[in-house]
């Protein structure tokens, strides 16, 4: 839905919420263009779940605006929900049923049916290259491969957006890597991205990159322009470990 | 159509994931069973029962009891579906049920019914198996209880998702279980009729008067007998109506009482 106006993505404008009197992210702003990359990169505490539970609706911020492919997620929850692909930091999966039934039952809670759902189901398992274990039960599969179906599900309803909350916690390197790699070419393909991680690897440098910390957004923009000369991570480091410091 | 469709398969996954969970068959037998065949049998004797509608005879306490039974399995599946919810929640999957592009209510309304449908299954097997024990019900009793448990089901599993929205911890669930089930049935026509209730505290057999499961059972009693018992059709939707909009309040993420943990 992009236009001139709007040219689509995901935009968070002005974004505050807090449990109680205790603020948990404060003036949030930020935009991830179709075919852009985002990473959300913050410490332990920084926001970012909350972000996550904000535009998964979850809670409705105190302030602020998010739009979902122009779509208002608190004037249109539908139509902006029917765009977004999610993989939360936990596992969302049901344990006891097979790889593609659990395809089916996301796939039916938005609205697919029938032989689309199959043929959405083998075309996502098949981009994942997990189509031979599509009659396998999830509590079978090892840790990599719960993550990649997690993926693969959250892409079956074709999303113009996909936002993922540290979807690489507790995997190998090898597991890490490819997960990451895949989401990369999702953006290149046009999604709109936003991977939240406290992983710095996980950044490339042609990423947009937004750094969250205590709920407030430190700096952003183009991540090899942000850490110039300096390792990401040692860049990071210099960014949150003085807000600590004064804590 | 997208709501059927994702209605369905709510439906569809409870069912596999009932299936796939035998033991949940069995323990959802073996409980009502002890109270049918031990404590009934033990009490038979000490409680006398007059004739009452819809019995048209003397009745023995294990008919009497039938329908609290009945009515107990539904409560405790409606208990553990919210249990489950609990845990859903703290797991994640409830928050992608969420994510679902349809009205809210739809979604935890689709699971309130598809725990209901569950709930019936067993009862219903437990009613076969207390008919094979020489329990009396009208010849299409099996059938005319059917939608009285699924209007207790759905008042009792809406009451369970009430609670679940309320309930921010897993740990703090069963200690919140006491206080909501041994009242309920304690309270209420299961094990003894309100008259005898009354002869001991009149006080307590007005409270049970008003217990929304105490509604549930006698409606259960007399569509046993293929009878209605309009009053308790009213109370029991009411409470259903009511117990519904204050859970699907309590997950309007404005009021934001669902809870989800922060980060």
């Amino acid at each position: 839905m992009g236009s001139a106006l709007n040219p689509g993505g995901l935009w968070l404008q002005g974004i505050s919420h807090s449990y109680g009197a205790k603020p948990a992210v404060q003036d949030v702003s930020l935009h991830v263009g179709p075919g852009q990359f985002c990473a959300l990169l913050g410490p332990n505490g920084a926001g970012k779940s909350t972000l996550f539970s904000l535009m998964t609706r979850m809670f409705v911020p105190k302030s602020g605006q998010i739009l979902m492919d122009g779509h208002d997620l608190a004037q249109r929850p539908r139509a902006a929900m029917a765009v977004l692909g999610v993989v939360f930091q936990q596992s969302t999966l049901d344990l006891d049923l097979t790889v593609r039934r659990n395809l089916l039952y996301f796939a039916a809670l938005q609205g697919i049916a029938g032989a689309e759902a199959g043929r959405r189901a083998a075309e996502v398992l098949e981009r994942l290259g997990m189509a031979e274990r599509a009659g396998e039960v999830v509590r079978d599969l090892n840790g990599g491969h719960r993550r990649r179906l997690e993926l693969a599900r959250a892409l079956i309803h074709r999303p113009k957006v996909l936002i993922l909350d540290e979807p690489t916690v507790g995997l190998d390197a090898a597991s890490r890597a490819a997960i990451v790699a895949h989401v990369h070419d999702l953006a290149d393909q046009g999604m709109s991205v936003l991977w939240a991680t406290h992983l710095t690897d996980e950044v490339q440098d042609r990423d947009h990159l937004v750094i969250l910390h205590r709920g407030k957004v430190l700096d952003q923009g183009r991540a090899g322009d942000i850490r110039g000369d300096k390792p990401l991570s040692a860049c990071f480091l210099d960014r949150t470990a003085p807000a600590e410091r004064a804590a | 159509m997208p709501v059927l469709i994702a209605i369905r398969a709510i439906l569809h996954r409870e069912f596999l994931r009932f299936w796939g969970q035998k033991g949940r068959l069995v323990s959802a037998l073996v409980r009502p069973m002890v109270w049918l065949f031990v404590f009934a049998a033990g009490f038979r004797a000490a409680l006398g029962l007059s004739i009452t509608p819809p019995y048209q005879t003397y009745i023995t306490y294990e008919t009497y009891i039938l329908p609290g039974l009945l009515a107990m399995i539904c409560l405790f599946n409606g208990m553990q579906s919210s249990l489950s919810l609990v845990y859903d929640r703290e797991m994640g999957s409830m928050r992608l049920l969420m994510t679902a592009p349809l009205p809210r209510s739809v979604l935890l309304l689709s699971k309130v019914f598809a725990g209901t449908c569950v709930s019936v299954v067993q009862a219903l097997a437990f009613l076969g198996v207390a008919v094979l024990w020489g329990i009396d019900v009208a010849p299409l009793g099996g059938m005319s209880v059917i939608p009285a448990l699924v209007l207790t089901g759905m008042m009792l599993g809406a009451l369970g998702l009430l609670l679940s929205s309320l309930i921010r911890q897993l740990e703090n669930f069963a200690g919140t279980m006491n206080f909501v089930i041994f009242p309920m049935f304690f309270l209420s026509s299961a094990l003894y009729p309100l008259w005898k209730m009354a002869e001991s505290s009149p006080v307590l057999a007005r409270i049970c008067a008003v217990n929304p499961f105490t509604q549930g059972v006698e409606m259960i009693r007399f569509a046993l007998y293929a009878q209605w018992n309009g009053p308790a059709i009213l109370w029991t939707l009411l409470a259903t109506v009511v117990f519904s909009i204050l859970a699907v309040w309590g997950y309007d993420p404005a009021r934001a009482l669902a809870g989800a943990k922060r980060g």
